[in-house]
C-alpha cells in the first residue's frame, strides 16, 4: 500500500507542477483564445527573478531572513513576468486578435528573443535595448507625415523599428567598451538557485517520504488555483473578463473597457507563468532553455482539459502527471510483479521519463478520438459558427 | 399532391444545449416540389432546425427522414450528396476564390480528390457556371476574389452556388437580408421558379418577402411548430400575434409591410 | 505602371531569375563547401514546398514537419549504413550497445529499391495516419498545430532514447558510406547530389503547382476559407486534408533524405521543436501561397543564418525572432507577396 501512496504522491507532485505551469496558459487561451508560445519563456523570467531575489537576499540582507526569500520571490516573479506579458500584449498580440495561427508564430518569435535576451543581457545591452524600444515606440509618431509609395507604406513601422534597433545596437556597443557595463548579467550556462533549508528536507507521513519542496509546490498550486478561481468568480474585474469572453461586442456596448480587460487577462496569465517559474527553480537548474522543457506538456494539458473550465486543466494535468510517473518510473512492475512476460517487456520499454511521454501522447490522441474537444468542451450555439 | 410521400420529414425532433431545449418535439414534413416559408421570433430554433437536417447537430430525440430514409448518423457531406443544399444566414462564400471558381466548386458532381485532380469540368457545366454568373450579375467580377464583393453580391453568389449545386431540397436561411428591394423581389421570383422542380424551404424575417412567395407558412416558437397555413391565416392567428408581441422589433417588421 | 509593361514583367520574373542563377551559375563559381551549403538549403526548399501546400493553401499549420523530414533522412541513413558492409557485419555503433543481430526493421533497408520507396512512403503513411486521426475529429486550427508539435516531441524522444535500435542521440553518419565506389562525402558525389537536388526541387515544385492550379487547389483554398461550408456542399474535407498532409509528409521525407546525405549525418536534432517552426518561417518570409516563395524563403533564410552564425552568432535568435514578428505584422504575404503586390491607385 505504501508503494501505492508513494506513486500517487509523486504523480500528484509532477502533476501539480504541470497545473501551475499550464494554469496561466489555460487562462489566456480559454478566455482570449490566444496561444502564447512565449509562456515557457515567461516562466523562465520568473525563474531568473527568483535567482536575482536570492542573490539580493544573500548580498544585502542578514542571513536570518534568507529562508523566506522564496516567498518574496513569488510576488516579484508575478510582477516581472506579468509586465513582460503586458508589454507583449500591447505591442504584438493586440494586433493579431482573431488570427490564432499568426499569434502562435509571433509569440514564438518573442520566445526566441527572450531566450537570447537572458543569454546576452548586460548593462550596456539593457540600456541599448531600452533606448531602442523607446525610439521604436516614439519614431512612428514623428513619421506620421512622411508619405511613402504604397508598396513601402505598410513597412513604415518595420523600418522605424529596424532603425531604432540599429541605434540601440550602436549605443550598446559604444557602452560595451566600458568593461563593467559589458559584463553579462547571467552566464549563458545554467544557474542554480539554492533552495532554503526548510525546502530541502522531507516529511514522513504514513510511510511515504514527501520532500518539502514538492509539498511547497503543491501548496503553491492550490493557492494559485484558489486565487484565480476567486478572482474570476468574485472580483469585479474577473466578472468583466468573463463577460468579454462570452460576448465581446455586447460587453463593449455596456461600457466594459474591453482593451483593458484583454491586457489584464494577459497580465494575469503571464504573471502565473512567473509564479510557476519560482516553483521550477526548486526542481532543477535555471537556464535559457527552461521554457522549452515545459511548453509542449503545458499545451497537452490545455488540449486535453478543454477550454471550458479550469477544472479540466487541473484534471488533465494531474492525470498526465500520475500516468507519466507511473509509466516512467516503472512502478507498475513493482505493484504487479507477476506480470505476464510480454507485457512486462512492454512496460520496461516505456519506463523512462521520455518514453513515458511517448505513451502519454498516444493515450491523449486516443482520448481525443472519443472526446475531440477535451474533458470539458464548450457547448451551445457559440461553438463554431 | 397529398398522396405523395413527403420528401423530408422531422419526427419529434428535440435538441438540447445544456438543458435548454432549442427544439422540442418538432414535427414537420415537406412534400416534393413544395415551397415553404418558416418564420419565428429570435431564438425560436430556426437555425438549429436547419443544423439538424444538414447533419451539423445530432438531435437527442426524434428522427429526420429524407425520401423515407433516416439522416441520423450521416455526415454533412453525405447529406449534401443525397441532395440537400443549404444557404447560410450570413453569406458564406470562399473569399480567396473568384466567383467563377466558387460556382465551379458548387456545381461539381465530382467530389473526391482523385476526380478533381484527373477530371475536368465538362462543357455543360462550364455553360451553367457562365449562365449563373449572368443571372446573378457577376460576370464582370467573375475573376476577382469573392472576398472583395459587396454584401449583396455575396448573398447572390451564395444563392447561385446553391442553385449550381442542384439539390432536390434547398434550405435557404435569410436570403434577402441586406438586399435592396429590387433584389429582394428578384430573389422571390427565383425561389418561386425553383419550386416545383425542387423543394424549397425558406427562413426569413422579411414579411413582405414571405407574402411575395405566396407559400404556406410554418411558425416556429420555442422549438416547436406553433401553427401552419397560408400567410393571411397565420398572420391573424392570435397565438402568433401573442408570440410576436413579445418582441417589438419583429412586430415592427410585421407592421411595416 | 501600365505604361511600362516590361517593368511589370520584370517584377514578375525577377524571383525566378534569382533561383535559376542560383541553380545554374553558382555551381560553377562557388567552392565545394559553399556549393554543398546551397545544395542543403535547396533541399530544405522541398520541405518548405510541402508546408506551403498545407499551410499556405489549406490553412493547416503543422509544427511537426520535422518528423517526416527525419523519417526520410533515417530511411536513407539506415540504407547507407548497411550498404557498405560485408555480409553478416553490423553497423559499428551496434557494437557499443552490445547488439549482436540486426533489428528486424533494419532488414529491408539493405535493398536500395525498398529504401527509395521508404524515403517518401513511410513519412507519407505516418503523416496520413496522424492527419486522419486528427482531422476526422474536426480538430483544427491551433489544436492541430499543438498536436503536431507534441507528436514531434514524441518522435524526438523515441529516436533520442533508443540507442540500441537507432543509435539514439548520435544519429547515423552517412558521409563515410560509398555509392558506386565513391565516398558520399567526396566532392564529386556532393556535386552530383547538388544536381539531383535541383532536379527534385523542380519536380516537387511542379507537383505542388499541379495540385494547386486546378479545382483540387480550389478545394484546398476553400478549406482554408470556410471548411464547414465546403462540407455542406458535399465535399469530404477530411480526405482532402489527410491527402494533402500526406503529400507534404512525403515531400518532407525526400527533403530530409537529400539534406542528410549533403550534411553527412541524420540525428534526432532533425526533430528538434525549434527546427520545425523555423521551417514555417521560411515559407512565411518567402510568401505563403506562392510556391516559389517557399523555396526562395528556405534558401535565403538559411543562407542568412549561416552568414550570421559565422559572424555574430549571438544575434541570430534576435534576428529570427524579429523575422517571426515581421512577417505576421508587416509582411503577411511574405517577400514575394510584397514584391508581386498590385499597386493600387488612390
Amino acid at each position: 500500500m505504501n508503494l501505492f501512496y508513494d506513486t500517487l504522491f509523486n504523480g500528484l507532485a509532477i502533476g501539480s507542477v504541470l497545473v501551475l505551469a499550464a494554469l496561466g496558459l489555460a487562462v489566456v487561451f480559454g478566455l482570449m483564445g490566444v496561444i502564447n508560445m512565449a509562456h515557457g519563456e515567461l516562466m523562465m523570467l520568473g525563474a531568473y527573478t527568483t535567482f536575482v531575489v536570492q542573490n539580493v537576499f544573500k548580498a544585502v540582507l542578514p542571513e536570518s531572513v534568507f529562508p523566506i526569500y522564496i516567498l518574496v520571490a513569488i510576488p516579484f516573479a508575478f510582477l516581472v513576468s506579468g509586465l513582460a506579458g503586458l508589454l507583449l500584449e500591447k505591442t504584438v498580440v493586440r494586433r493579431l486578435y482573431g488570427r490564432p495561427l499568426e499569434t502562435l508564430l509571433a509569440t514564438w518569435g518573442v520566445s526566441l528573443i527572450l531566450q537570447q535576451f537572458v543569454r546576452s543581457v548586460s548593462s550596456a545591452f539593457a540600456i541599448g535595448l531600452l533606448l531602442a524600444v523607446a525610439i521604436g515606440l516614439f519614431l512612428p509618431r514623428l513619421l506620421v507625415r512622411v508619405q511613402l509609395a504604397p508598396r513601402w507604406a505598410g513597412l513604415k513601422g518595420t523600418i522605424s523599428w529596424i532603425s531604432a534597433g540599429l541605434v540601440g545596437i550602436g549605443v550598446a556597443s559604444l557602452l560595451g567598451e566600458e568593461r563593467s557595463l559589458d559584463q553579462p548579467w547571467f552566464s549563458a550556462r545554467n544557474l542554480d538557485v539554492t533552495a532554503p533549508s526548510w525546502l530541502r528536507g522531507s516529511i514522513e507521513l504514513g510511510g511515504v517520504t514527501m520532500p518539502t519542496a514538492r509539498l511547497f509546490i503543491i501548496a503553491l498550486t492550490i493557492l494559485a488555483l484558489w486565487g484565480v478561481t476567486w478572482f474570476l468568480q468574485k472580483s469585479v474585474w474577473g466578472i468583466r473578463i468573463r463577460a468579454v469572453t462570452q460576448n465581446r461586442s455586447m460587453s463593449d456596448c455596456l461600457g466594459i473597457p474591453t482593451e483593458t480587460v484583454d491586457a489584464l487577462t494577459f497580465l494575469i496569465g503571464s504573471g502565473l507563468a512567473g509564479v510557476a517559474g519560482v516553483a521550477v527553480t526548486l526542481l532543477g537548474s535555471v537556464g535559457p532553455n527552461l521554457g522549452g522543457n515545459y511548453i509542449v506538456d503545458c499545451f497537452m494539458v490545455v488540449v486535453l482539459g478543454g477550454v471550458g473550465k479550469l477544472l479540466g486543466t487541473v484534471l488533465a494535468a494531474l492525470g498526465i502527471g500520475v500516468i507519466s510517473y507511473v509509466v516512467g518510473s516503472g512502478s507498475l512492475l513493482l505493484i504487479w510483479p507477476a506480470m505476464p512476460a510480454g507485457l512486462n517487456e512492454l512496460i520496461t520499454f516505456f519506463a523512462t521519463t521520455s518514453m513515458a511521454k511517448v505513451l502519454v501522447f498516444a493515450l491523449i490522441v486516443l482520448f481525443l478520438q472519443v472526446r475531440p474537444a477535451g474533458l470539458f468542451p464548450p457547448k451551445g450555439r457559440m461553438v463554431e459558427a | 399532391m397529398t398522396a405523395l410521400k413527403p420528401l423530408l420529414e422531422l419526427r419529434d425532433v428535440s435538441v438540447s444545449f445544456d438543458g435548454f431545449w432549442a427544439l422540442k418535439e418538432l414535427n414537420l414534413s415537406l412534400r416534393p416540389g413544395e415551397l415553404r416559408a418558416v418564420i419565428g421570433p429570435n431564438g425560436a430554433g430556426k437555425t438549429t432546425f436547419l443544423d439538424v437536417i444538414t447533419g451539423k447537430l445530432k438531435p437527442q430525440r426524434g428522427d429526420v427522414f429524407f425520401r423515407g430514409s433516416s439522416l441520423l448518423g450521416k455526415s454533412e457531406n453525405q447529406i449534401a450528396r443525397l441532395g440537400i443544399g443549404r444557404k447560410f444566414q450570413t453569406p458564406r462564400v470562399y473569399q480567396n476564390l473568384s466567383p467563377r471558381r466558387n460556382l465551379e466548386l458548387a456545381i461539381s458532381g465530382q467530389s473526391t480528390p482523385l476526380q478533381l485532380l484527373f477530371g475536368g469540368l465538362d462543357g455543360a457545366a462550364r455553360d451553367r457556371v457562365q449562365h449563373l454568373l449572368a443571372v446573378v450579375g457577376l460576370e464582370e467580377q467573375a475573376h476577382r476574389l469573392a472576398g472583395g464583393l459587396s454584401h449583396g453580391q455575396k448573398q447572390w453568389l451564395e444563392i447561385a452556388m446553391l442553385v449550381a449545386q442542384d439539390p432536390d431540397l434547398l434550405l435557404v436561411d435569410e436570403p434577402v437580408a441586406g438586399l435592396s428591394d429590387a433584389e429582394t423581389e428578384r430573389t422571390a421570383d427565383l425561389l418561386k421558379r425553383l419550386a416545383g422542380e425542387h423543394t424549397v424551404l425558406v427562413i426569413e424575417h422579411d414579411m413582405e418577402f414571405i407574402r411575395n412567395l405566396q407559400a404556406p407558412v410554418t411558425v416556429l416558437h420555442e422549438g416547436h411548430v406553433l401553427c401552419e397555413g397560408p400567410m393571411e391565416q397565420v398572420q391573424n392567428d392570435p397565438r402568433v400575434i401573442e408570440v410576436y408581441l413579445g418582441s417589438d422589433a419583429d412586430l415592427e417588421t410585421m407592421e411595416d409591410h | 505602371m501600365n505604361s511600362f509593361p516590361w517593368l511589370k514583367a520584370w517584377r514578375r520574373w525577377l524571383p525566378w531569375l534569382v533561383l535559376v542563377v542560383a541553380a545554374l551559375v553558382l555551381p560553377i563559381v562557388l567552392p565545394p563547401f559553399r556549393l554543398n551549403l546551397l545544395g542543403r538549403f535547396l533541399s530544405l526548399g522541398i520541405v518548405a514546398l510541402g508546408i506551403d501546400l498545407i499551410w499556405g493553401y489549406t490553412g493547416l499549420l503543422s509544427l511537426g514537419q520535422g518528423i517526416f523530414f527525419a523519417l526520410g533522412g533515417y530511411a536513407l541513413g539506415m540504407h547507407l549504413q548497411l550498404g557498405s558492409l560485408a555480409p553478416g557485419q553490423l553497423p559499428e555503433f551496434f557494437g557499443l550497445y552490445g547488439v549482436k543481430s540486426l533489428p528486424g526493421f533494419w532488414q529491408p533497408f539493405t535493398s536500395p529499391l525498398f529504401t527509395f520507396f521508404a524515403i517518401w512512403i513511410v513519412p507519407a503513411l505516418v503523416a496520413g495516419l496522424l492527419g486522419y486521426l486528427v482531422f476526422r475529429n474536426r480538430i483544427k486550427g491551433v489544436y492541430f498545430s499543438i498536436l503536431t508539435q507534441a507528436a514531434l516531441l514524441v518522435f524526438f524522444n523515441f529516436f533520442n532514447g533508443q540507442q540500441k535500435l537507432i543509435n539514439g542521440t548520435n544519429g547515423l553518419k552517412t558521409d563515410t558510406a560509398k555509392v558506386f565506389g565513391d565516398l558520399v562525402g567526396s566532392d564529386l558525389v556532393q556535386k552530383e547530389l547538388f544536381w539531383l537536388t535541383v532536379v527534385l526541387v523542380v519536380a516537387a515544385w511542379w507537383l505542388c503547382r499541379w495540385l494547386t492550379k486546378g479545382r483540387f487547389g480550389d478545394v484546398l483554398v476553400a478549406i482554408r476559407d470556410d471548411e464547414p461550408r465546403l462540407r455542406f456542399t458535399g465535399y469530404n474535407t477530411t480526405s482532402y486534408k489527410t491527402l494533402v498532409f500526406a503529400v507534404a509528409g512525403a515531400l518532407a521525407g525526400i527533403s530530409g533524405a537529400l539534406y542528410t546525405v549533403q550534411s553527412g549525418i541524420v540525428s534526432p536534432q532533425f526533430m528538434a521543436v525549434p527546427f520545425s517552426i523555423e521551417m514555417v518561417i521560411w515559407v512565411a518570409v518567402g510568401g505563403r501561397g506562392t510556391l516559389i516563395g517557399a523555396v526562395l524563403g528556405a534558401v535565403l533564410i538559411n543562407f542568412a543564418k549561416s552568414l550570421v552564425s559565422e559572424q555574430l552568432p549571438e544575434t541570430w535568435l534576435f534576428i529570427q525572432g524579429g523575422l517571426f514578428l515581421l512577417v505576421v505584422t508587416a509582411l503577411p504575404d511574405g517577400l514575394l507577396g510584397w514584391w508581386w503586390r498590385r499597386e493600387v491607385k488612390p
